[in-house]
């Protein structure tokens, strides 16, 4: 076999090489894909009530979501699965039912595939209070 | 003629050593079969000593798993559900039958997470933040289990993840609402349940319905 100049060779071969490795690598990173829902503190504010603190209050909460969907709806960005939903607890939380029941029927029309879910929360909502002496499901 | 042929030769070799270590292949046909749309994450249950590595760690599931393309139900909202039906800890939680979750969610498959390790140590020079997860997806229809997968990131990875993701992660507000003591483990929580849940991963969740290209199988890089 006859190889001559091998180190010019060497790094023709490298470059042959390296350079479909190199352009699918920045390919890669070029064609990540953009984000389906704009996210900012929503998983921050998810924590803050699942850990059982109050270190925020309620009306703390709502108001930083409800800045977050007023600029989603001003950048038609959309809202992740389960904001409107814990947007609606929330409202709950402050005693104001109505609003929240409009929230979590929202997360419906938002998420069709949420239906069984956000009916039986509603239903709940909708129900009349239950006499003291019936058990819970 | 005869130097283009070895060139050929040199390139396929370096190409077969560089896929030498590709990582076993998940087998996809019940994930295919099954394909999910809706994922119920319940809460994690947590063998680490911080009490808040089960919030950490179950309020960062929603968005690699979102941003996948399943629907994922509100943690808050499924927190509340189980409390009401007297259900407070995890492993109790974890135990319910799928068909009663079906029942109640209406959710195809139910996400099962196992939070191994959470926190900090501290050696005699150094100290390490890291959070290690299982998961398990099983089908709520069938009971069957669709994919698993386990997860780690650590403060002593070094420099190449400081910047980017976990910078922006942290800000003033968050700083604020979650506190100074648990924030290592809970930027890390997020990083681990990325690698874990993120999709297209090498073995990983197939991407959602709501994804635009679903159930796609990953294939490996040459």
């Amino acid at each position: 076999m006859d190889m001559d100049a091998t180190p010019r060779y060497l790094s023709r071969l490298a470059l042959r090489c390296a350079t479909p490795t190199l352009l699918l690598g920045l390919a890669a990173c070029a064609t990540a894909p953009r984000p389906l829902y704009t996210w900012e503190d929503f998983p921050a504010q998810q924590y803050v009530v699942l850990v059982h603190e109050g270190s925020s209050t309620v009306e703390d909460q709502t108001r930083a979501l409800e800045a977050q969907a007023e600029k989603a709806r001003a950048t038609s960005a959309a809202l992740p699965p389960g904001f409107r939903a814990h947007l609606g607890y929330l409202y709950l939380q402050a005693g104001n039912p109505g609003r929240a029941r409009e929230l979590l029927l929202a997360e419906k029309v938002a998420f069709p595939e949420s239906g069984p879910y956000m009916d039986r929360l509603v239903a709940k909502l909708d129900a009349p209070p239950a006499p003291v002496s019936s058990p819970s499901r | 003629m005869r130097m283009q042929y070895s060139e050929i030769l040199m390139a396929a070799a370096l190409l077969a050593l560089g896929g030498c270590a590709t990582p076993p292949k998940t087998d996809y046909t019940e994930f295919l079969q099954a394909r999910p749309s809706t994922i119920l994450v319940l809460p994690p249950v947590n063998d680490s000593p911080d009490v808040k590595a089960s919030p950490a760690v179950w309020s960062h599931a929603t968005r690699p798993l979102a941003e996948a393309g399943y629907y994922v139900y509100p943690a808050a909202l499924v927190d509340e559900t189980f409390h009401q039906n007297g259900l407070t800890t995890p492993t109790d939680i974890q135990q319910i039958a799928p068909q009663k979750l079906r029942e109640v969610f209406g959710a195809d498959a139910a996400l099962y997470l196992h939070v191994s390790k959470f926190g900090t140590s501290y050696a005699v020079i150094t100290s390490e933040t890291r959070v290690t997860v299982e998961a398990k997806l099983v089908d709520l229809r069938t009971g069957t289990v669709l994919w698993s997968g386990a997860a780690t990131s650590s403060s002593a990875e070094g420099q190449q993840n400081q910047g980017g993701l976990i910078g922006l992660l942290v800000g003033a507000v968050v700083r604020q609402i979650i506190g100074s003591v648990s924030e290592a483990g809970y930027k890390y929580a997020a990083v681990t349940d990325d690698r874990l849940l993120g999709a297209p991963r090498m073995n990983g969740l197939l991407l959602g319905p709501r994804s635009a290209t679903p159930w796609q199988v990953p294939a490996p890089r040459q």
